[in-house]
């Protein structure tokens, strides 16, 4: 090998030094947003359970319950400004994979606190007023404090309404047990415009969103049962023994209801 | 804001999405077909009549790159630069293909590694994410690795034309090449499997050096040949 060949070496030695450097801060980023949206999946889940508390206490406990929900989701806001932070001057779509579990679950927490307090559904732009946030950083010294937003893409938002409808159908089943008989109805109505509106995306949508669409369909077709199961029977059977009605009926679906 | 609202806004914006995709997708078809043509002319230096005129076999693909940058420009003007990721996978592969050929070409003319910045002005494309429509790194990468297992048949099929030099020249150069790949954290993703073939690559080269130096071969062409 003679001298010329020699440099030839070592200047794909270095083209390969860099190609290095490129791809491991890469891939660091993206791990580092898989663990944001990890710690954004546990926290938007935790709020969720606490939310389904409402239905088992009595009315006059209902708000401390909604603003420490609030409180968490609060905290998951917070967190999903750090993915801001790092996709700041990035394209969202290269990371997109790395954190879009998470902002679904968080979609799916929001939407369904709103829908405890508003009985309406939460619009995309309500959501992505919320994830702007004011970033008082020392390094970028001349503005003082910059703004930094945070977009979830309709297709995220789908999938977090696909989610919440799953949890809906848990506090219809929820609030029956507790002797609640006009959620169930405001429910199943308010999951048959959901269904109708996936329905009517079709499959336009992306892939996975008609493959929640089955789930969903699942999810009506529990709350419907329980529609018709509270006008048939609900007039021969006493309040408190309607939550022993529904513990049989839905055992076989979910365990989960069955505890109730 | 009722709920149909909500959801006919949404459809909206997916239906947007969607015709954006077709367009892009049609151009990436025509991509296609141009690559196919340049993957065409270049084979012919595996065949022995095509391997003595290997300049006028670049010369010609070097004709079919210009067509490639009107519909590289042509495929930019479909979706927003800034959402380059967003309908990445459509010209992904091509876009894999296209990279490969490049440094294929760039090869046969200097027997050098293609630079990303070289790969980017032949197909008429940036190199930073910046600067607008780019060549991903990862796509780059899997560029190069194409062009090694095409060099290991090159290799072969380069004895079979009587040239017993080359081989070794693909060797060396083969071998740089796995050590600089050596040097990159490859995550478990689609390239780290591209690469996990270099390693056959390598050896079948290694095998047709080992056959041609066992029966004095090699030596014959290091004395003889054009070094």
């Amino acid at each position: 090998m003679n001298k010329r060949e020699a440099t030839k070496v070592k200047t794909c030695f270095s083209v390969f030094e860099v190609f290095q450097q490129e791809l491991d801060t890469r891939h660091d980023k993206h791990e580092r947003l898989v663990k944001i949206s990890r710690d954004v999946t546990i926290e938007s889940k935790r709020a969720i359970f606490l939310l389904h508390r409402v239905t088992s206490v009595p009315d006059a406990e209902r708000p401390p319950i909604l603003n420490e929900a609030e409180g968490k989701l609060e905290g998951v806001r917070q967190k999903i400004g750090q993915i801001a932070e790092e996709l700041r001057g990035e394209d969202i779509f290269q990371f997109h994979r790395a954190f879009t579990a998470g902002i679904q679950e968080y979609v799916e927490a929001v939407s369904f606190l709103h829908y405890i307090r508003h009985r309406g559904l939460i619009s995309l732009e309500e959501i992505n007023a919320r994830l702007v946030f004011m970033k008082d950083s020392a390094e970028a010294a001349p503005s003082g404090a910059h703004v930094l937003t945070f977009q979830v893409t309709p297709a995220d938002y789908l999938l977090g309404v696909a989610d919440l409808t799953g949890e809906l159908m848990r506090l219809c089943i929820g609030s029956v047990g507790n002797g609640d008989i006009d959620t169930p109805f405001q429910l199943s109505q308010f999951l048959r415009q959901i269904h109708d509106g996936f329905s009517y995306i079709g499959n336009t949508g992306p892939y996975e969103v008609s493959k929640k669409l089955h789930t969903l369909r699942q999810s009506l077709g529990k709350v419907e049962d329980a529609c018709y199961a509270l006008r048939v029977r609900g007039s021969e059977i006493p309040k408190h023994m309607l939550a022993d009605v529904f513990c049989s009926r839905t055992a076989h679906l979910d365990t989960e209801e069955g505890v109730v | 804001m009722s709920v149909t609202e909500m959801f006919s806004c949404i459809q909206g914006f997916l239906s947007a999405d969607q015709d954006v995709r077709e367009d892009i997708r049609k151009v990436v078809q025509n991509l296609e077909q141009t690559a196919r043509e340049i993957l065409t002319v270049l084979q012919s230096v595996h065949q022995p009549a095509g391997f003595k005129d290997i300049p006028s076999k670049c010369a010609r693909a070097r004709e079919l790159f210009c067509s490639v940058r009107t519909q590289m420009g042509e495929l930019k003007t479909k979706f927003p630069a800034e959402q380059y990721y967003r309908f990445h996978e459509h010209w992904r592969f091509v876009l894999q293909r296209l990279a490969f050929l490049a440094a294929f070409v760039v090869y046969l003319e200097s027997e050098t590694l293609v630079t990303r910045e070289e790969v980017a002005q032949i197909l008429g494309i940036e190199v930073v994410r910046e600067k607008g429509f780019h060549l991903d790194i990862e796509d780059f990468l899997a560029g190069v690795l194409i062009m090694a297992s095409e060099l290991s048949r090159l290799a072969v099929n380069s004895v079979t034309a009587g040239d017993y030099s080359r081989p070794l020249r693909i060797s060396n150069f083969i071998n740089e090449l796995d050590s600089g790949f050596r040097l990159l954290n490859l995550k478990n993703d689609p390239l780290r499997k591209r690469y996990d073939g270099l390693k056959y690559d390598v050896k079948k080269i290694e095998e047709v050096v080992y056959d041609l130096s066992i029966r004095g071969l090699a030596k014959e062409a290091e004395s003889g040949g054009d070094k």
